[in-house]
């Protein structure tokens, strides 16, 4: 098996070149055999027909488009593969894929750009160049063929991947001319397609590379088996800075299985064994002694009161300013003010964290999950000390990932672990309980909202204080600014076309106090937009509420001068159905935000029930410019409003002598089936430019349905999670 | 030493008793289609079938399983050919990531053959897998469509 036995139209395993590997089993009958990713050796690349980087089509027609980002389950594989497909005409039915691998991109000079994939950029960030190389290869292909007939390219056209000269009768396919095509120099300009005449992009297909995932025979970075591989366990020290002291690897090196208990660097010690069983066994009874310093000092409740002193602390790093807030609200007759909370998040993907290696004192192999593969293959170099050029990274499918594989933290230990036992191949795998301890979390916050409201019950000023810890501080310091964190302002920004505010106040303050506890941070899906979101639309609620009015009818006045935000409001809200009365007991909550280049609105229609809330159906509204793949938007849009939901309803990590409290699911609850709203997508793409989908719409789910919890039973629930709240109506 | 049978087939595996059936499948018998997600009996990612039960195995030690029941993983559930739930999964194209899939295809599948016709509501209650890529609404078309499929084919 491999991983891509079963996509569609998958070609010839000749055309690659793959390691058929047998594992070792316990019966002969259940041996396994299996390839893992194909990866383009420089001589297999001669061997394939390939038209260009991203295009390569075999003499049975079959194709594969290389996809250079990762996917996690986001659907962007398939929506790349229909934007080069669109171009390029051909037939999608046998359209396959393939992984590229960063050591290739980095020895074919970045043929394939930009391989990371975050910030809901895979298919915004490189539709351009895709598009184009889908383009590239049509030219090429019907100049191949046209020069084999002797007439002019002009004279050609193309359907399904069929090229035809209707003059003369002849038609050929592009398998047979793939291998011509690829000696012709690409055109120096291509006329792209106006997506209204798109016939494969834009349209609901069917993912790419979903068989394997329902038969259990797709490999994912957990299930790699190699001859003569061990599994190694690794634990931190779970207070994050803290040091490794001392283990007794005696007490267990005897124990079954256990082939080596391994110091892997000042804070992890590793057990490593033949089976995972065997080596969390070994681990689990290991003596380990940390030191764990000052950070053992610190708890939620610390942290809290420093964030709470950074609401009202002198900061001079502004996100957004509109005349003099501050003084129009100290002379202000009417105040608002009210204070929220959102706590730390992991990103508990199911699958957790892994890497396998090969270390030699030539060469180092791994075989893993990323969504930064470039980042990996660095950082595979600086743990394994040897040169770029003698390291090779085979990127896999990842069993969900969110944001948490955007650090190679986990690359770098099993690396580590994997140099201390030369050519064998080394399977790192976390346990659950290592993965929520060791996350790289969503970040800690607090906010104070204040606005200054005049008679008629108008907003005169807003300040929003923001106080909480920055994600680029730990994870990118090179772009912080001089005063913060660029992406503390997200969905705030006064304009711009990634994250602007869709209000107009006439005086406004947006401003932000840092403070890092050492809990390593993380960028969660959808980032920075998830607090900002509840934040600011919920006490825009609390306003409308305050002055007595409609909260659509509130929001419509403010937002008069941000057309394409209101536009999604209202589609949300003409979905809902807000000019007419809810059912009997069914309350309504509506939130708009822009995030990651799209516009997203949402409402939500909740009830409660003796304190028991029950979401029952939220509509979505989405401006994402343009449109590759409806119903994957679709499941992009349901899937992070259950992600949204799981952190409003239930996800708190909280901080206990320095260590994160919750280890697994059963003290880390998230949203199930029971729980599931109906959701309703409505898709407006306005033209233009081009949005992200896989994290904007998270943030409107929470303020939505917290709003119509407030329109249901009065509570104005300004710190999450829910679970900590009782709703019980008097 | 345990003897099992796996989708059809005798084997024996050396290991300790307290191995959970998930590590023996995975580990030791080589069927990596059987997840691991949570290792508590959360999740449902190790889902697999113990005469016909869907049964966590990340929490069940291989001593408590005999010879005589018999387990099936996802590999042995479409064997010969796809099961009507995989093949209504890849219909209404279910799957993100696809790591929880297989474990609800397992729970799925287990429930429909106790109880042909579900309402909503024990769908709701019964499937109580976690998937974090949120697939739950077609999740729940799914066992619908399923269920219908499996209910005309048998009329
Ligand atoms: S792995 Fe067994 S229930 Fe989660
Ligand atoms: S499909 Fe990814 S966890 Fe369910």
């Amino acid at each position: 098996m491999n991983t891509k036995t079963l996509s569609r139209g998958d070609v010839a395993p000749s055309s690659v070149s793959r390691r058929s590997f047998l594992a070792g089993a316990a019966a002969a009958s259940f041996v396994l055999g299996f390839t893992i990713p194909p990866r383009m050796s420089a001589a297999a690349q001669e061997a394939t027909a390939e038209v260009n980087a991203w295009v390569v089509i075999h003499p049975d027609d079959s194709i594969q488009i290389r996809i250079a980002r990762a996917e996690m389950g986001q659907g962007s594989l398939t929506g790349l593969a229909q934007l080069v497909a669109e171009e390029l005409e051909c037939d999608w039915s046998k359209v396959g894929f393939d992984l590229v691998s960063p050591h290739e991109n980095l020895k074919r000079g970045k043929v394939w750009r930009d391989m990371s994939t975050g910030g809901s950029r895979a298919i915004r960030g490189s539709q351009e160049y895709v598009r184009t190389a889908g383009a590239a290869a049509r030219s090429m292909l019907v100049q191949a063929a046209a020069q084999g007939w002797g007439v002019k390219p002009e004279e050609c056209t193309v359907a399904k991947g069929v090229i035809t000269h209707a003059a003369s009768k002849r038609s050929t396919t592009y398998g047979a001319v793939a291998a011509a095509a690829n000696k012709i120099a690409p055109p120096a300009q291509v006329q792209l397609k106006d997506p209204r005449t798109w016939t494969i992009a834009g349209q609901p297909l069917k993912r790419l590379d979903t068989r394997d995932k329902l038969n259990g025979s797709l490999v994912y970075g957990m299930d790699i088996r190699l001859p003569g591989m061990l599994v190694a366990i690794p634990k931190a020290c779970p207070v994050h800075g803290g040091k490794l002291k001392s283990f007794d690897a005696a007490a267990v090196s005897k124990m079954h299985g256990v082939k080596h208990v391994l110091r892997v660097d000042d804070e992890t010690v590793a057990v490593v064994a033949d089976t995972f069983w065997r080596a969390k066994t070994a681990l689990d009874a290991l003596p380990v002694v940390w030191d764990e310093g000052d950070n053992a000092k610190v708890s939620s409740e610390t942290i809290a009161a420093k964030l709470r002193d950074g609401l009202s602390a002198e900061t001079n790093f502004v996100g957004n300013k509109t005349g003099d807030a501050k003084v129009v609200l100290a002379k202000a007759s009417r105040v608002i003010e009210a204070d929220y909370s959102f706590p730390y998040q992991n990103h508990a993907p199911m699958e957790v964290m892994s890497a396998t290696i090969r270390w030699t004192p030539e060469r180092c192999e791994m075989w893993g999950p990323t969504q930064v593969a470039e980042a990996a293959l660095e950082a595979v170099a600086a743990a394994s000390g040897l040169p770029i050029e003698s390291c090779v990274v085979h990127p896999m499918r990842i069993g969900g990932s969110f944001g948490r594989r955007l650090v190679t933290d986990y690359v770098r230990i099993a690396v580590l672990i994997a140099k201390q036992i030369p050519d064998v191949p080394v399977k790192m795998m976390w346990t659950r309980e290592e993965d929520m301890v060791q996350g790289r979390f969503h970040p800690v916050t607090q906010c104070r909202m204040r606005a200054a409201l005049d008679q008629a019950g108008n907003v005169e000023a807003l300040h929003m204080r923001i106080s909480g810890q920055s994600i680029m501080a730990y994870m990118r310091p090179s772009v912080m600014t001089a005063n913060g964190d660029p992406i503390a302002f997200q969905g705030l920004m006064p304009g711009g076309a990634e994250m602007a505010i869709g209000y107009t106040f006439p005086n406004l303050l947006i401003d932000h106090a840092m403070y890092n506890p050492h809990v390593r941070p993380g960028a969660w899906r959808g980032v920075n937009l998830n607090q900002n979101a509840v934040y600011l639309e919920c006490f825009v609620d609390e306003l409308a509420h305050a002055t007595g009015q409609d909260p659509l009818a509130f929001r419509r006045k403010l937002m008069a001068n941000h057309p394409k935000h209101l536009a999604v409001l209202e589609a949300a809200a003409k979905g809902i159905g807000w000019d007419s009365k809810p059912p009997a007991g069914v309350y309504r909550g509506l939130a708009q935000v822009m995030g990651f280049g799209s516009y997203v609105a949402a409402a939500a229609e909740v009830s409660v029930t003796k304190g028991r809330l029950r979401i029952h159906r939220i509509v979505a509204a989405t401006d994402p410019g343009h449109v590759v793949n409806p119903q994957q938007i679709e499941a992009q849009i349901a899937g992070s409003f259950v992600y949204g939901l799981s952190a409003m309803l239930y996800g708190e990590c909280t901080v206990k002598d320095g260590r994160i409290e919750q280890e697994n699911f059963d003290s880390y609850n998230v949203m199930r089936l029971d729980e599931m709203p109906e959701v309703k997508v409505i898709t407006v793409p306005s033209g233009g430019f081009w949005g992200g989908v896989g994290e904007p719409t998270i943030a409107v789910a929470a303020p939505a349905v917290l709003n119509a919890v407030f329109a249901a039973t009065g509570k104005r629930v300004r710190n999450l999670p829910l679970k900590n709240i009782d709703l019980g109506t008097s | 030493m345990a003897r099992l049978n796996i989708n059809g087939k005798f084997l024996d595996v050396d290991v300790e008793e307290d191995t959970p059936l998930l590590w023996v499948i995975r580990d030791h018998v080589g069927l990596t289609g059987t997840k691991y997600g949570c290792g508590v009996g959360q999740c449902g990612a190790c889902t697999l079938h113990v005469d016909g039960v869907a049964t966590r195995s990340c929490a069940l030690p291989v001593s408590a399983v005999t010879a005589d029941q018999k387990i099936v993983t996802i590999e042995g559930l479409g064997a010969d050919k796809p099961h009507p739930v995989q093949e209504v999964w890849a219909e209404l194209d279910v799957a993100q990531c696809g790591y929880c899939q297989v474990g609800m295809i397992m729970a799925v599948s287990s429930l429909l053959a106790q109880n042909a016709k579900p309402s909503e509501d024990d769908i709701r209650s019964e499937i109580s897998n976690i998937c974090r890529c949120g697939t739950y609404p077609r999740v729940l078309a799914g066992v619908q469509l399923a269920a219908q499929r499996m209910a005309a084919n048998k009329g």
